[in-house]
């Protein structure tokens, strides 16, 4: 009974958050690695167009409370979805066409384009910021849990309670549906596989017959796809705000790094692989150890390896440490 | 001189700027503006010696002028002699056991075969070292931050005086600079940029969550100032002299005695504020001109060729002999300490450390702006880049709000648009950087003041 006390515990408070977690990571980082396989660079505004795309589904989703118009159990926000992708999709073409296309052409270095990426960042911002301020903003509505801790006990007597937030089920099982669509097209469409030559070599996928204009039309289109949805998805999940998501960035990119930059699957897999380390190496295991040691063994301090302070740090630690031994990532990367 | 004809209007166009702030707004905002932009000029020269000279580059500008203000604090502030005789023992235990795990861990690399054996030894040194750690300084750190929480709760710093933390600020960068360098330098561009970006998070949040070290997010305020203060100079008789003379003519319009003295009051108030800020002016100034000094004869000697013919072909330096490695680990050392510099500047400018400001945004991402926009190669370019920026990015708010009154002016005072607009002009600052900074990579990628390469 203790078993399973201890197992509860450790559901309830690291792997479903963690697997949430992960999923919102990974389809940033696999957005990252997208735009870096194919239009070859680190595009520092990652967050913020993460951030442009879910402010769109904020207000929305605002908008559609105002005339009542609500999607049952589920979160408005859900409703808003396609809208939010169409405008961010518009905007990076925008800003594809008007800024990064110069520099694709010229095929300057791609620090430079990473600089470009810089500005954009800043102008992204700055409209953010303009459009729907800096502060914070919930727009979750709908059922918030799906099993409820008193259930739950009730259901098996148990002491521990399992909690199961909408928000959770619903990140992971879009991620799911996104990610498993989005691998289907890479791997069997003939556009997807025209990518995936444009990333390999670009010269000889010109030279086959590829064209570059279309493929880099499909990389944005699926990469505001990608972003608006998780960007969407954590703002559910925590809360909207501009700022969040700028930092945010920053795991990211670990993520992407450290499954392997260029590769879609291995930043699919980084994005858990961060997220577990955080929760795990930041989680307090005093109630997991009551259950599972004998009572003279029990635990007096928290037994938390490193304060929730550092949560941020331990991404980047990883990061660091892989850059360090395997710079190409766990998976190889440069791959699509 | 016809040579520096662009860089003496640049320069020019740049001092009429700050003047006319001073006439229109006030001479204190104006100094304000003016010491703002002297330091951002700093970092742009550390920064500038990185990428302009070396082709490195380096996001993580944020973590080594979080520790230049951490140089300030522990050089500056008076040790608290209650936290020491609580923890003291305890941290400088600790202190012993990190030196003696990195000895060790030097002499496990240098006297065993490389092998799995060796890296089980250093990853047990680390595993036992962080444990002991852990045990030992747990306990010291909580009786460490009980003392007096409001006030101190650290451990204060050595009471030396306060100019002396910015060469200390300068050391601590680039200590840290040493160890990034050793570990992330060998990555390629875009990777390097990362991983120095989330290195200087990771100093970053450990200065914000160690309290025992700087009180963390609780900010240390009342730092020592190598200035005189306003109230000393508001109360001593020569300050007011010099007041008296310099508005004479003022005064003397004044109608009776006591209005005379209300005016006086007034004048001394504000006289105090602009001498204090004309002060650390005077300072920065130094400060700027020796750097400039330095890093222009450095430039043109064989050294700084030398740079260049790494920068521009790293193979082709390296073919001549060149030891491409150390260079570029020397220059990033040299880059991050000037870098501390300025971030010592900083904190004793404000006269508080607060570990809760240093984001990304404005401590690297509006610095590399800078360099980008003054000119990468030419330090005279990277000054004015942290002069034109920084002017940028406290002017770009009042400049807005004067746009939007012109374009708005047909609208009503209660108009949602227009309050809304209004309400967000101060982040017209990120758009008009991030705009600036496409259009000179547009249309003038190499900076306002471009590089200069003298053919001898």
């Amino acid at each position: 009974m203790d078993l399973i006390n201890a197992v509860i515990v450790l559901l309830n408070y690291t792997i479903i958050p963690a697997l949430t977690y992960g999923s919102q990571l990974a389809l940033g980082a696999i957005f990252v690695t997208l735009i870096y396989g194919i239009l070859r660079f680190a595009n520092f505004a990652t967050g913020d167009m993460m951030s442009f795309g879910t402010m769109f589904a904020v207000l929305l989703t605002y908008y559609f409370q105002s005339i009542g118009i609500n999607f049952g159990f589920l979160p408005t926000a859900l409703l808003t979805i396609p809208f939010a992708i169409f405008m961010m999709i518009l905007y990076m073409l925008i800003i594809d066409q008007t800024v990064f296309k110069y520099y694709r052409i010229k095929k300057s270095p791609p620090v430079m384009l990473a600089m470009v990426s810089v500005g954009v960042m800043f102008v992204t911002q700055a409209i953010i910021r303009i459009i729907i301020g800096p502060t914070d903003r919930r727009f979750l509505d709908g059922e918030k849990f799906i099993l409820k801790a008193t259930e739950f006990k009730e259901m098996t007597g148990l002491a521990e309670g399992l909690t199961i937030k909408s928000t959770q089920m619903i990140t992971i099982v879009v991620t799911i549906i996104v990610v498993a669509i989005m691998f289907w097209f890479l791997n069997k469409t003939k556009t997807g596989t025209s990518m995936r030559a444009y990333s390999d070599n670009e010269d000889l996928a010109l030279l086959s017959g590829i064209d570059p204009k279309k493929v880099v039309l499909i990389t944005w289109i699926i990469a505001g796809i990608l972003a608006t949805i998780g960007g969407i998805l954590y703002g559910l999940d925590k809360s909207y705000r501009p700022f969040v998501y700028f930092n945010n960035m920053l795991p990211i990119f670990a993520a992407a790094i450290v499954g392997g930059i260029g590769n879609p699957y291995g930043a699919f897999f980084g994005g858990y692989v961060i997220a577990f380390a955080e929760i795990f190496l930041t989680y307090a295991y005093k109630r997991f150890l009551v259950y599972i040691l004998p009572v003279s063994l029990e635990p007096n301090s928290l037994m938390q390896l490193l304060s929730t302070d550092y949560k941020f740090a331990i991404s980047f630690s990883i990061l660091v440490i892989v850059l360090i031994f395997r710079p190409s990532g766990i998976f190889e990367g440069k791959r699509i | 001189m016809r040579n520096y004809l662009n860089i003496i209007i640049a320069y020019s166009i740049m001092m009429l700027l700050i003047i006319l702030v001073g006439i229109f707004q006030s001479w204190s905002i104006a100094l304000t503006i003016f010491n703002y932009c002297m330091i951002s000029a700093v970092m742009t020269l550390g920064a500038n010696i990185q990428w302009g000279y070396a082709g490195l580059i380096n996001f993580g500008i944020m973590g080594y002028t979080a520790l230049g203000g951490l140089a300030v604090v522990l050089v500056s502030v008076a040790p608290v002699p209650e936290a020491w005789s609580v923890g003291g023992v305890n941290m400088m235990t600790c202190l012993g056991i990190i030196i003696l795990m990195i000895f060790s861990i030097r002499y496990i690399l240098k006297n065993i075969q490389k092998s799995n054996k060796r890296n089980y030894l250093i990853a047990g040194i680390i595993i036992v070292g962080l444990i002991l750690i852990k045990i030992i300084a747990g306990p010291a750190i909580e009786q460490i931050e009980a003392v007096d929480p409001a006030k101190t709760g650290f451990l204060g710093g050595l009471g030396l005086p306060v100019l002396f933390s910015w060469i200390v600020g300068g050391l601590f960068a680039a200590g840290l600079a040493f160890i990034v360098g050793k570990v992330a330098l060998g990555l390629r561009a875009d990777y390097l940029a990362i991983a120095t970006l989330l290195i200087a998070e990771i100093v970053v949040s450990i200065i914000k969550h160690e309290d025992w070290l700087a009180r963390g997010v609780k900010n240390v305020i009342g730092l020592k100032r190598p200035a005189p203060y306003e109230i000393d100079l508001q109360t001593s008789p020569w300050f007011i002299n010099l007041v008296e003379k310099f508005h004479s003519t003022k005064l003397d319009l004044a109608n009776s005695l006591s209005e005379r003295q209300d005016i006086l009051n007034q004048l001394v108030i504000d006289a105090s504020s602009v001498y204090v800020k004309l002060c650390f002016a005077g300072m920065f100034l130094v400060v700027v001109i020796i750097l400039l000094i330095i890093t222009q004869k450095a430039l043109y000697s064989p050294w700084g060729r030398m740079m260049r013919a790494i920068r521009d072909n790293e193979e082709a330096a390296s073919a001549m002999g060149k030891n491409v490695v150390k260079q570029h680990l020397f220059i990033f050392i040299l880059g991050s300490a000037i870098v501390g510099i300025a971030g010592a500047m900083m904190v004793t400018n404000d006269g508080l450390f607060t570990p809760g400001s240093y984001r990304p945004m404005r401590y690297t991402f509006v610095i590399w702006v800078m360099v980008i926009v003054g000119g990468t190669g030419n330090n005279f370019g990277a000054i004015l880049g942290g002069f034109v920026v920084w002017f940028l990015w406290v002017e770009a708010a009042p400049i807005a709000l004067f746009f939007i009154n012109l374009f708005t002016a047909h609208l009503p005072e209660t108009n949602e648009i227009k309050v809304h607009l209004i309400n967000s002009a101060p982040y017209f600052r990120f758009l008009l950087v991030g705009i600036g900074l496409l259009l000179i990579m547009r249309f003038r990628p190499q900076g306002i003041i471009p590089e200069k390469i003298i053919k001898q």
